[in-house]
């Protein structure tokens, strides 16, 4: 059952892919910022996890849950401090806002750990396992296991808490929410906080599957853009849906045409989903 | 028996589960003052922008002028003397109020001049009444002058056909007099109006014709006097209850 | 229409920088010849992003082609003019295509989009190594380009550098001041009520993605004559999307004279930071494009007051442009 194979690794994948893009999609569908650190909070994240690892021989698991607070108030000091200033000004602005803050972040960690790739490698390793005729590393098993559960968590402090349910009204009707005692400026830095906070998590998980490296960064920021475009902004769900979606595309399309090409592949069908749904598969008509 | 200006044949609207016009038939003859009335969501707006080719209609057709320009586009039908305002007035905010009208007469014409522009938008704007403002940046305008500054757009297109969106929304008493006269004044000049309004005094003294809409069909055609008295109208209106009570007393 | 006094004075300025070689130094000619290439990008990408209101991320794509589409025909013998020629052909009838699709989209979806773009094409530059010689590059003599006997290659260089800032500021200039301009003066500030007044939005729109790319591409050609070797990575570097996008805004959004002065004060810049810093250099690029961005969001030609042409309009997250 090769194809079988095939699709469960696009499903692990996929999973890691949602974990990436729930945090990026809920500040682009919120605040209406890309934020084009998040690629470069995943390494750092990385990085923290590789470094725990390696000085003080803190397992991972624990750093995931040193990780998420963490990340949360660098990401809620950076909008607070920073980016709340230019929140109201033109897309390009913001963007290119993102953009100059993660040129700072991406040199700094450059400058710190230089380019060379690190891997976090658990001793002793965890093996592999085998579910009838498919194969799969434990590891893998486990980080898409906890990045489904992060998501999860982010999508039940969305529904049921008092910060989630103000996110989601003023990503519904800003100025209503306004009116209804919501302080703005604080629900963006806590949903700023969020993303970055999952990114950050995402990282850590990501270090036990992937090398790390600061060049990495575009290449995450890259998955979360298409995994957004094609499952829909603000929605969880839908980062989920089109995390899922992406991971077993580039699979099979790595089978086919080989794993170089994959990148291609994956722009390529964000190309073509602006172009014939650019809503995503589950997002809201007419968001800009 | 003056050769249509406007005729719409069947035309339907439908958007996604909603039908927001259904079989529509319309003529509208040179010179008329027409008020288009209905209930809020009865398809007045939609009818304008299907006319206008902002939507295309989903089935029948529109001529005007004895040309089918049924699925033509918005630019395309404003070039051709179709002319419209906005319920909720559209300028262009950092432009000047003049160069707002500019750039109407501009668009709507092929042989014009930046230049030539200019100085038809300082006629329309006297026209309005908005001379005084004419290097004011259209985001400063207060809404009695955007209203006005989206009619001297529309009357810079030299429309033969004019549409007036609920030109009297958010306007106290003197300024709909205001808007009023000026309208009556365009209408004598020889432009065919199409006046959507709630405010039926307006109507009633303006317009020569009313069509009801309801629900998105024409529910009633005719001299304003007797679409008032028309049962379906009241009941579109006012509900079934009060038609019949309407019915049973004389003289409403 | 009319140009007006600042127009001729940037010309004159433009004109004025011709003199560069008859200052003798290497270094200042090597420094004009990238300010005649930044203002050329920056001028152009004011067209489709600050006139037209569309943020496009798609300049290192225009740049890219115009590399190797004129790179690849200067290496097979084709003189400079034609390999130009090419490159320009190129960019407008693929910008006018690819529009029609992409200018359907707004903000944030239209930038993602064209940058996109850039990223397909250098895939596809890569793959095709046949022809562009994939990742190994692509190598263009000199002779290539100039001919035999051009003594001050340099020079030369700069020259046609700047013939395209000359060319390219017409241009530009011509667009801001026409019935064009105008129009996507309307289309940036209101769409549906620039289509309702006649403006014919999807043409215009496409006309001025075309523009921006045409030139960026014919300077894409001669930077590629100019190094000598490029590569994908290389000409299709995002941060040829990205600089000139900080130069427009250095100098202030909207207006020629700002996104001509912007690349000027970038590449000053620029210059600065690299002979202080080699590794901090994209850091500090960082920095400085997050201070202008917060503490002169209305860029340098606000400060001297008299050529200040347009406000932001300020819009709130959700129904941003």
């Amino acid at each position: 059952m090769f194809t079988l194979q095939i699709f469960l690794n696009g499903l692990v994948l996929g999973c890691l892919y949602a974990c990436i893009a729930s945090g990026f999609s809920l500040v682009w569908g919120v605040l209406n910022v890309i934020n084009l650190m998040h690629g470069s909070f995943i390494v750092l994240g990385s990085y923290l996890a590789w470094g725990a690892y390696q000085s003080i021989g803190l397992s991972p698991w624990i750093t995931l849950v040193i990780a998420a607070p963490l990340f949360y108030g660098l990401g809620w000091i950076l909008q607070r401090g920073v980016l709340n200033r230019v929140i109201t000004a033109p897309v390009l602005v913001t963007l290119t806002m993102t953009f100059g803050l993660d040129l700072m972040l991406n040199n700094a960690m450059l400058l710190a750990f230089q380019a060379d790739y690190r891997k976090l490698n658990l001793d002793p390793p965890l093996g592999t396992l085998a579910l009838g005729s498919v194969v799969v590393p434990v590891d893998r098993l486990i980080a898409m296991a906890l990045a489904l559960a992060l998501t999860l968590v982010l999508y039940l402090i969305l529904r049921q808490s008092r910060v989630g349910r103000a996110i989601i009204a003023v990503r519904l009707d800003r100025d209503a929410a306004t009116l209804m005692g919501v302080r703005v400026p604080a629900i963006y830095a806590a949903a700023f906080g969020f993303g970055t906070a999952m990114a950050g998590c995402a990282g850590v998980l990501l270090a036990m599957i992937f090398p790390t490296s600061p060049v990495s960064s575009t290449a995450y920021l890259g998955k979360a853009f298409v995994v957004c475009v094609l499952g829909g902004l603000g929605s969880v769900p839908g980062a989920v849906l089109g995390g899922l979606l992406l991971g077993v595309v580039e699979s099979f399309g790595a089978w086919a045409i080989g794993p170089e090409h994959a990148v291609t592949l994956s722009f390529a069908l964000l190309i073509a989903f602006l172009i014939a749904r650019p809503q995503g598969l589950l997002g809201r008509q007419g968001f800009e | 028996m003056t050769k249509a200006l406007l005729r719409l044949e069947s035309v339907s609207r439908r958007f996604g589960g909603l039908q927001a016009l259904q079989t529509v038939d319309l003529e509208i003859g040179t010179g008329e003052v027409l008020g288009l009335i209905g209930p809020n969501g009865a398809g007045k707006t939609t009818l304008v922008n299907v006319i206008t080719g902002v939507h295309p209609a989903t089935a029948g057709r529109v001529f005007f002028e004895g040309r089918d320009i049924t699925g033509d586009r918005p630019y395309q039908t404003a070039r051709q003397g179709i002319a419209r305002t906005f319920q909720i007035v559209q300028p262009f905010p950092e432009l000047s109020v003049r160069d707002n009208v500019a750039a109407a007469a501009l668009f709507s014409r092929k042989s014009f001049s930046i230049r030539d522009a200019q100085d038809e938008a300082r006629i329309q704007l006297e026209r309005v009444g908005l001379t005084a403002l004419a290097q004011a940046p259209a985001a400063t305008l207060t809404l009695a002058m955007r209203k006005r500054l989206e009619l001297a757009k529309a009357l810079a297109m030299a429309p033969r056909l004019l549409f007036l969106d609920e030109v009297n929304a958010g306007l106290n008493t003197a300024e709909v007099e205001q808007a009023m006269g000026l309208i009556r004044r365009i209408a004598d000049s020889g432009v065919t109006i199409v006046l959507i309004e709630h405010l039926m005094q307006v109507v009633m003294t303006v317009c020569s014709r009313i069509v009801v809409l309801h629900n998105g069909e024409r529910i009633a055609d005719g001299d304003p006097e007797s679409v008032i008295r028309n049962d379906r109208v009241i009941e579109a209106y006012l509900g079934k209850k009060y038609a019949q009570r309407a019915n049973q007393s004389p003289g409403l | 229409m009319s140009f007006r006094r600042t127009d001729w004075m940037l010309f004159g300025l433009v004109l004025a920088l011709g003199l560069t070689p008859w200052v003798g130094s290497p270094y200042v000619l090597r420094l004009g010849t990238f300010a005649c290439l930044y203002a050329v990008l920056a001028m152009s990408w004011n067209v489709i992003g600050g006139m037209t209101g569309y943020p496009s991320f798609a300049t290192a794509a225009f740049f890219g082609l115009g590399a190797y589409v004129g790179g690849i025909l200067l290496t097979k013998g084709y003189p400079l003019i034609a390999a130009l020629g090419a490159a320009a052909l190129v960019a407008f009838v693929g910008a006018m295509v690819l529009g029609v699709v992409l200018l359907r989209l707004r903000g944030h979806y239209f930038a993602v989009a064209s940058l996109a773009v850039a990223e397909v094409l250098r895939e596809l530059t890569n793959s095709a190594t046949d022809l562009t010689g994939g990742g190994m590059g692509l190598n263009i003599p000199l002779s290539a380009v100039a001919g035999a006997g051009i003594a001050q290659a340099a020079s030369f260089f700069f020259l046609t550098m700047w013939g395209l800032l000359l060319l390219t500021l017409a241009a530009v200039l011509w667009v801001e001041r026409s019935k064009l301009g105008f129009g996507l003066a309307c289309i940036r500030q209101n769409e549906a009520a620039a289509d309702m007044i006649g403006v014919n939005a999807t043409f215009y729109k496409s006309l001025a993605f075309a523009i921006s790319g045409l030139f960026v591409a014919m300077a894409g050609t001669l930077y590629a004559g100019w190094v000598h070797y490029i590569e994908p990575p290389d000409v299709f570097d995002i941060l040829f999307s990205v600089k000139p996008i900080v130069m427009a805004l250095l100098g202030g959004l909207g207006s020629t004279a700002g996104a001509l002065f912007g690349a000027a004060a970038f590449l000053a810049l620029e210059e600065i930071v690299w002979r202080n810093s080699l590794q901090g250099s994209s850091g500090i690029l960082g920095l400085l494009i997050v201070l202008l961005l917060l503490f002169l969001p209305r860029g340098l030609v606000s400060l001297g007051g008299q050529l200040v042409r347009r406000p932001h309009v300020e819009a709130a997250p959700g129904n941003g442009r």
